[in-house]
């Protein structure tokens, strides 16, 4: 039994496992609920009158709530895996921005072109 | 299993491999490297089905908006029962690490509880849709809304199964090594889940009921 438990501690640092600390837990945890609880404050609430502007306080509070999770409970930073987890996680982001963006953008652009002509049309059932 | 990356004792006692440099650290093995890019390959499905939501996500069809559809008190309730489930996953790696069978195999049940939950409050809402004819073939909204919102349901549903499975292994063969490092795994999968419902949230949710 004994062995066992030292094979364990032995390899505590090999099963790339990144260590968690309840302080990081709680930290991220304190956060996510302010940065959840504002937003559905500010939509049920009815702050801001524009909708465009709370969209924008919307995403940019989901922007840091991600980096919250990120940091604390996905333990990301420059040396989890000698740097490719995050190398990987960048690449990610950018095809991720790439994708939505140009979607959003590209069909934007198409419906605001396409609308006068498509206005006539009877809705499909 | 990482005992074969220690250094070989040759017969005459010494040691091989004498070229392995000491200064960079590898992981003896890749499984969590591997793991993160599966879950950055699944960031890709989501980033198209918040792409085709976004593009799709106000063609209604003559049919009810997201205003009118969703109901946020549900959502935050759903949101805070993630949330918690995440906390709680946090507390059982605490555990796994303190070397505590008992205590990690409670906070992954309670996890699990809190994904049930989670999946009872989106199965309601989901029935609750379709019964009043706002399934996901009434409108291009909806069905880019059940499309996003199903998968990552889905991606909640074979999460709570992995769990069970890993809370069996856990409980038969106790915090061996391989557990460890699937529950690692697990760590990892349900923690992006999480950061995938912030978007939904955001995105579908609360941005769906602008006027």
């Amino acid at each position: 039994m004994s062995n066992a438990s030292h094979h364990d501690t032995a390899h505590d640092h090999d099963d790339g496992a990144p260590h968690a600390t309840l302080r990081g837990y709680l930290t991220g945890f304190v956060l996510s609920v302010v940065l959840t609880a504002i937003p559905f404050w500010l939509v049920m609430g009815k702050v801001f009158s524009s909708s465009a502007l709370t969209a924008t306080v919307l995403l940019a509070f989901a922007v840091v709530q991600i980096v919250v999770h990120m940091i604390c409970f996905l333990h990301m930073d420059a040396k989890s895996e000698g740097g490719w987890n995050l190398l990987a996680l960048i690449f990610t982001l950018v095809l991720v921005v790439i994708t939505l963006a140009g979607s959003i953008w590209v069909m934007y652009h198409l419906n605001v072109n396409m609308m006068p002509a498509m206005s006539g049309m009877p809705s499909m059932p | 299993m990482s005992d074969l990356a220690l250094p070989v004792v040759s017969p005459n006692g010494e040691r091989t491999a004498p070229f392995l440099a000491k200064a960079d650290h590898h992981p003896e093995n890749g499984t969590l490297l591997g793991f993160w890019l599966y879950l950055m390959s699944d960031c890709l499905v989501f980033a198209c089905l918040f792409a085709t939501y976004g593009v799709l996500g106000r063609s209604y069809a003559g049919g009810a908006g997201g205003a009118q559809l969703f109901e946020l008190p549900l959502v935050a309730l759903n949101t805070s029962l993630l949330l918690l489930s995440s906390i709680t996953y946090g507390f059982a790696m605490l555990e796994m690490q303190r070397r505590r069978v008992g205590a990690t195999l409670l906070w992954l049940a309670i996890t699990g509880l809190f994904g049930l939950g989670f999946l009872g409050v989106e199965l309601y809402e989901f029935a609750h849709l379709i019964a009043e004819g706002n399934g996901p073939e009434r409108s291009a909204f909806l069905s880019s809304f059940f499309a996003l919102v199903g998968t990552h349901g889905l991606h909640v549903t074979f999460g709570i199964i992995w769990l069970v499975t890993l809370m069996a292994q856990v409980g038969r063969h106790g915090l061996i090594t391989e557990n460890r490092r699937r529950l690692a795994c697990l760590s990892m999968f349900w923690h992006f889940l999480d950061v995938v419902w912030i978007g939904v949230f955001t995105f579908v949710y609360l941005m769906g009921v602008l006027p």
